[in-house]
């Protein structure tokens, strides 16, 4: 299937000669829910502020389902629902004005009956007479994605949506997103809650220093996470394998000095008991044991830190 | 077109006028019945007539201008400045509507804004001084002429502000002197020759001398170079605002 968002060698440097993005790559799946992720400043607002038209960029090119955003805009932008990482509102506006104005703004004809529905399903209903300055920080949250979504788009970009949220509106809020989805909606998303990547997105990419150094499936990342190693600290050298444990997902260090044993958590049986069964019977001891699981978080910061 | 942004932002402003109907209505046209019964009665009343017309309503075209330039500039300025400043400005710039659209919404209600506070001065007037208008059709020409152009020099201060103080300091500084100094309160041949020449740079002076005419068929100069110059100030300003467009300046980083 044709990418919905395709960009291009995409480059921004700001007015002050700061190099934000640095020919970022990046193609989105229709459909998809796609985890943007990265430290503070590595350029994900930037990335998102290029796609929607709020920035300029200085090189590359961004299509939206085949329209680029310069030249064909209006098609470009009228595509796409933006959630800005800032919580900026019209404070003396009530919150159904405010969601109507953001309709029209996007060039659709009024549907008080889509307004209330959206509200409704942000659980904003019972406050769409107020004033936005009257609203929590979290309201405030949900009238931006209420607002973003007035006008039924086909992309929800959504920039730190769950910062300043707490719990179980935080769940209300995903419940939201996977309807979204489940219409067909796309949907590209910022955070720095790992879990939230893991629990929503089909894709993750990690953004540093204005780079793009990984983009993949969450499954096979998840695959990579599902592993555990078993790691056994051996009291005698040993030199190989013996041929009786050749039938296990062993490797052996190179000092001789400690087996590595990998595992499936998710499967039935993990084998350990096996395991250890064999390595006493061939007369292998160890004088200690551990095991490990690499994280979403522990690959995003292990990435992260490598010079780029 | 996308004329549903057009609306949206237009009544969206519209909206803010009434939320705020004691300042943008009812102040000025407090402090205009105040130059009426300061000017118009207590000093007019010890004024000869100029060119046969009774001081007071002599004045009555000034003062009309006076709010208009004002309140077009700072309606205008202020309208397109807040969003800015509250950082709302982000859906409109991220919304897929061009810049001639966004100019209709915003200075279109500002100046719709400013028309309708000069009618209700005018109205207002009424109520002191006797009024004839002689050319209806041209006083409304002006009237929106003059409320679009100073519109868009609103917008243009709305733009180039970064903070509250440059917001208040153009109308402050330049276009109210301009303004006292245009033949709002006098006519041109009361000033001394060198004064009456360098009034001429003054190009609220054209626009007040056009506007008078409508009235009572007066004017410092003629009423063709009024309208000139009205068209050349407002074609001025659009070549600014689409040069802001084109570059983006201050809106787009
Ligand atoms: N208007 C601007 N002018 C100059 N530099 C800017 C501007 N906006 C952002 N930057 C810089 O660009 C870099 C990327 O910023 P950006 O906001 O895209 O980061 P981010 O990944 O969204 O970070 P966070 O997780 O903190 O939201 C930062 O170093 C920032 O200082
Ligand atoms: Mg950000």
């Amino acid at each position: 299937m044709a990418p919905i968002i395709s960009i291009k060698q995409l480059q921004k440097t700001y007015t002050g000669g700061f190099q934000a993005i640095k020919g970022v790559d990046l193609d989105i799946n229709p459909g998809e829910i796609f985890a943007l992720l990265g430290p503070n400043g590595a350029g994900k607002t930037t990335l998102i502020n290029i796609v929607c038209g709020i920035v300029q960029a200085t090189g590359g090119s961004v299509t939206v389902d085949g329209h680029d955003i310069s030249k064909n805009f209006r098609a470009a932008r009228q595509r796409i629902g933006l959630v800005p990482q800032e919580l900026t509102t019209d404070a003396f506006e009530t919150v159904w004005n405010t969601t109507r104005f953001s309709r029209g703004l996007f060039g659709k004809p009024p549907s008080p009956a889509h307004i209330e529905a959206t509200l409704k399903s942000l659980s904003l209903w019972d406050k769409k007479d107020a004033k936005i300055m009257t609203l929590s920080g979290g309201m405030k949250r949900r009238v931006l994605i209420a607002k973003a979504l007035s006008h039924e788009p086909q992309i929800l970009f959504l920039d730190e949506p769950t910062a300043g949220v707490d719990v179980e509106l935080r769940k209300g809020m995903w419940d939201v997103v996977r309807k979204l989805r489940e219409s067909g909606v796309t949907i590209i998303l910022t955070t720095h809650y790992i879990e939230e990547a893991e629990e929503m997105a089909d894709r993750v990419g990690v953004i540093n220093n204005g780079q793009i150094i990984l983009v993949q499936e969450k499954r096979a990342l998840m695959a990579q996470l599902g592993k555990k190693e078993l790691t056994l600290q051996l009291s005698d050298k040993l030199s190989e394998i013996p041929s009786a444990l050749a039938d296990e997902q062993l490797t052996l260090a190179n000092d001789g000095l400690s087996l590595t044993y990998t595992y499936d958590t998710k499967s039935e049986r993990t084998g350990i008991t096996q395991l250890l069964g064999k390595l006493s019977e061939n007369g292998i001891r160890f004088t200690d044991l551990d095991t490990t699981q690499s994280s979403l978080e522990e690959i995003f910061v292990n990435l992260v830190k490598r010079p780029a | 077109m996308n004329w549903y942004a057009v609306k949206s932002i237009y009544t969206f402003e519209m909206a803010r006028t009434w939320r705020t109907v004691l300042q943008s209505v009812i102040a000025p046209v407090i402090s205009t019945a105040l130059y009426f019964v300061v000017f118009g009665s207590a000093i007019g009343s010890r004024m000869t007539d100029i060119d046969g017309i009774g001081y007071g309503s002599f004045i009555v075209p000034g003062l009309v201008m006076l709010s208009l330039l004002t309140q077009s500039v700072s309606n205008a300025a202020f309208g397109i400045y807040f969003p800015r400043f509250s950082g709302t400005i982000f859906e409109v710039l991220s919304a897929p509507i061009s810049y001639i659209e966004i100019l209709l919404g915003y200075v279109g209600a500002a100046a719709t804004k400013s028309i309708l506070l000069g009618l209700i001065i005018l109205a207002t007037a009424t109520l002191f001084v006797e009024l004839r208008i002689a050319h209806p059709i041209w006083m409304l020409m002006f009237l929106v002429l003059t409320a679009v152009t100073f519109s868009l020099l609103g917008f243009i201060i709305g733009i180039w502000a970064d903070s509250f103080e440059k917001l208040q300091i153009v109308p402050l500084l330049i276009v109210t002197p301009l303004t006292f100094l245009g033949g709002s309160f006098y006519s041109i041949d009361m000033l001394p020759p060198v004064w009456q020449t360098i009034t001429l740079f003054n190009p609220v002076v054209y626009l007040v001398s056009g506007f008078r005419w409508s009235f009572f068929e007066i004017s410092d100069v003629a009423v063709g170079i009024s309208l000139g110059m009205t068209a050349v100030f407002m074609i001025i300003c659009l070549s600014i605002v689409w040069w802001i467009f084109k570059t983006g300046y201050r809106l787009k980083n």
